[in-house]
């Protein structure tokens, strides 16, 4: 920077003493943020292996109903992206601003592909009645708001519902396995989203020119959190669709 | 300890008058001081419900409050009292203002982020407030499903209150994140993980179990909100959940957080005892690592909360030996307490009394949990008053009793004024009293056989109604006792903020750890220069030296 050694570079927050201290303080930070978001996701994981041990024909048979096809293009995606956003933080470490911005939206475009392939995976699991709790087969209800029930006491689907309607899962422990899956996939979701936004605010800074090979945090510590959401999808997948 | 008194050149971090200076602003040490206001204040409401509480139990029969209002009364002084008074009392109040100047720096790492969690605390606190408006709950402080999840006609208040703790949780994260990383990196030139003061060995562990338990709690409150909103089934029996899932998810954070209420507690007691008896800390190493170990041992024992829940035999033995060993580091600090005292020249100040007052009462409430985790006690103590005396003992006279030590300690240095000497000594003896009497009275109804939560006794035996009404009225008699304590507390700490209130002395009471290095009140950046860490947190001058001189 300039000539003044002690002086601080406007990029160092004036209760730091050195850049190196920055760095060291804020990386820390973030590696302590990732240690809460994985102890969050352990919660879900938890739910998923309580009721897997509860019905395990339930979670192989509702299984079947996921598209491991969509998952597995998804997947490809994920992982990609996941490149491209090591690439970036390669191209901000050795101040290439223009492979920085392209790596960056790149992974955007991929973060996005990922929400599309989840949309339609939703809408199928929508059109088949396939949701959670009191909504799988979207059971009849009287004009009291009670369910209606057949004669030997259970709920009644609606007639578009052919899955539900089939009764080849038991629907009780089928609610909760969609349950399980949409609380699941829907968070992960979230933070893919939330990835969006935080690349995108990366993004519109390198266009700016605000990183360079002394200053790159926040790209490193975005592409710290896309590896982990990323790394939740990696367990996600084979868990919800591919384990027998 | 090497430094400048920052007497000339920058004014106190508290010259800078208007809102906007408040609203604003990324000081460390008035984010600390927006926290105490707040803490204070729902210590305040907490305290007013408890009182409500305890004159209902005055007479046996129910006459004050319906069983569902004093349903709704208990549990808004539970949450209040752990979500948003406890939990971020010491941290989030005391440890915001004194942590970075505990360590020589400037500020935590990520001012902006202490901001926000400030604010996210305050929309946490809103939201439980709106849970109040919208009709209250009545599930109490722990939410446990059916109760949650059941029909209930102030739903929307339950899902107000969890989404209110939900946010809370994020607060507390971040406060935690923050800590951790200012901890392990910006101590002061020359300071080394043995030179931190305790109160830092405590912060440090308590920011642990912030960071990794909590999310554990949010995502419970999150699958509740869901159960409650769109019917998941996930904790509901008639759809195939499991009620007891609920409790293990709730108290593998509800148990850590036992200790992110009392960590900071220790911490806090290892400054007083040490400053007011001017001796160095006995087995500085031992106090340091016992606050990890509970950490990590806290993490293993949330199943002594369900023993009568339905647990496994062979888990509850496990949980229950696992908690036996959280008593060993409990221990260890104890007697290293116990021992800094020995020989020492004891100054009986407020902060010290409140010092010694912890050691009796934490004592008491650490060895009455060892009934609790032994499992065929258990199964008579669980769910009566007890329990009730047990926690209050850990939480309030642990804790509580910490945190106003704590306060009247550092209350010079964060004001620069000095309260009344004479009435503090007197109130705290009125605090210690009334504490004592409200909750050692409740051992006795425990074990009798009251159960908690409670609002009238009247349907049992007249001989047995006539002890539980003794005792009932041992209890809120010292509940006054303590109220008046703390009302008078807070009078005096008010009083001396008055203009032409005592100005404190620049180091009342002669500490050597680094926040008395700087003015009293400190200026806006700590520290004039870089201070330099030359020696341990409990170096005192009259410390006699002459027998290591002779090596």
């Amino acid at each position: 920077m300039s000539s003044h050694d002690h002086a601080h570079p406007e990029y160092v927050q004036h209760h730091f003493h050195t850049a190196a201290e920055q760095r060291a303080a804020s990386k820390f930070g973030m590696w302590a943020f990732i240690a809460q978001e994985i102890l969050f996701f352990a919660g879900l994981f938890m739910a998923y292996a309580a009721f897997r041990f509860f019905y395990p024909e339930t979670f192989v048979a509702a299984h079947e109903h996921l598209s491991w096809k969509m998952g597995g293009v998804n997947t490809i995606v994920l992982i990609t992206s996941s490149l491209t956003m090591a690439l970036a933080v390669r191209a901000a470490q050795t101040g290439n601003q223009k492979q920085l911005s392209i790596q960056l939206l790149l992974t955007i475009v991929f973060a996005c592909c990922f929400l599309v392939v989840k949309y339609f995976e939703y809408s199928a699991k929508v059109h088949h009645c396939l949701l959670p709790g009191d909504y799988y087969g979207l059971p009849l209800k009287d004009d009291a708001g009670n369910f209606k029930l057949d004669a030997i006491g259970n709920r009644i689907f609606s007639d578009h519902c052919d899955i539900p309607k089939s009764g080849q899962m038991d629907a009780k422990s089928a609610g909760i396995f969609f349950g399980v899956y949409f609380i699941m996939t829907g968070m992960h979701g979230l933070h893919v989203l939330v990835g969006i936004g935080l690349l995108a605010w990366i993004w519109l800074r390198a266009r700016k020119g605000h990183f360079h090979p002394k200053y790159f945090s926040p790209v490193e510590y975005v592409g710290l959190y896309w590896h982990l959401v990323d790394l939740i999808w990696i367990f996600l997948f084979p868990l919800l669709y591919l384990v027998k | 300890m090497s430094g400048s008194y920052g007497n000339e050149g920058e004014q106190s971090y508290l010259s800078r008058k208007g809102f906007l200076t408040w609203a604003l602003t990324l000081d460390h040490k008035r984010i600390g001081l927006m926290y105490l206001g707040a803490v204070l204040f729902f210590f305040l409401i907490g305290g007013i419900m408890a009182l409500l509480v305890r004159t209902e139990l005055l007479t046996a029969e129910g006459d004050l409050f319906s069983g569902d209002n004093y349903n709704k009364i208990y549990t808004l002084h539970g949450a209040i009292m752990v979500f948003v008074f406890i939990i971020p009392s010491v941290p989030a109040a005391l440890g915001n203002f004194l942590l970075p100047l505990m360590l020589g720096a400037k500020d935590v790492a990520f001012p902006r982020l202490n901001l926000a969690s400030w604010y996210i605390y305050l929309l946490g606190s809103a939201f439980l407030i709106f849970s109040v408006l919208a009709g209250s709950i009545d599930t109490g402080w722990t939410f446990y499903t059916p109760y949650s999840i059941g029909p209930s006609d102030n739903g929307n208040a339950i899902i107000a209150a969890t989404l209110g703790v939900f946010i809370l949780g994020f607060s507390s994260i971040l406060t935690g994140v923050n800590f951790i990383s200012t901890i392990h990196k910006m101590r002061a030139p020359g300071m080394k993980w043995m030179d931190m003061p305790l109160m830092i060995w405590a912060l440090y562990a308590t920011s642990v179990i912030q960071v990794l338990a909590t999310p554990v709690l949010a995502i419970t409150l999150l699958l509740l909100v869901f159960e409650r909103l769109l019917g998941f089934g996930i904790f509901n029996p008639a759809l195939g959940g499991d009620p007891v899932l609920y409790q293990h998810f709730f108290w593998f954070y509800s148990h850590p957080a036992v200790y992110i209420m009392i960590l900071p507690g220790f911490g806090i007691v290892s400054e007083l005892l040490t400053v007011h008896s001017r001796k160095r800390i006995f087995g500085y190493k031992a106090i340091a690592f016992s606050s990890v170990a509970i950490a990590v041992i806290g993490f293993l024992v949330w199943g002594h909360h369900m023993f009568v829940s339905g647990q496994s035999e062979l888990s509850s033995t496990i949980f229950s030996g696992i908690t036996f060993a959280v008593a060993i580091p409990t221990a260890i600090k104890v007697f290293g307490w116990v021992a800094t005292l020995y020989k020492g020249s004891i100054r009986f100040t407020t902060p010290m009394l409140y010092g010694l007052y912890f050691i009796f009462t934490f004592t008491i409430g650490g060895l009455t949990g060892l009934p609790l985790a032994t499992l065929a006690s258990d199964v008579h103590l669980h769910d009566t008053y007890y329990v009730v005396a047990h926690f209050h003992y850990v939480m309030m006279g642990g804790l509580v009793i910490a945190f106003i030590g704590g306060l009247h300690h550092w209350w010079p240095k964060m004001t620069g004024r000095m309260y009344n000497i004479k009435l503090a000594a007197f109130a705290s003896v009125l605090v210690f009293i009334g504490f004592n009497l409200t909750f050692f009275s409740q051992f006795f109804l425990g074990s009798q056989g009251m159960p908690r939560r409670y609002h009238a006794y009247d349907r049992v035996s007249e001989s047995l109604q006539g002890t539980y009404k003794f005792w009932h009225q041992m209890s809120t008699s010292g509940s006054y006792i303590l109220a008046i304590g703390l009302f008078i507390t807070l009078g005096y700490l008010l009083a001396s903020l008055r203009k032409g209130g005592t100005r404190s002395p620049h180091n009342p009471w002669g500490g050597v750890s680094m926040e008395w290095l700087t003015a009293t009140p400190p200026i806006e950046h700590n520290f004039e220069g870089q201070p330099v860490c030359t020696h341990g947190p409990y170096e005192f001058p009259e410390i006699d030296k002459s027998a290591q001189d002779k090596h």
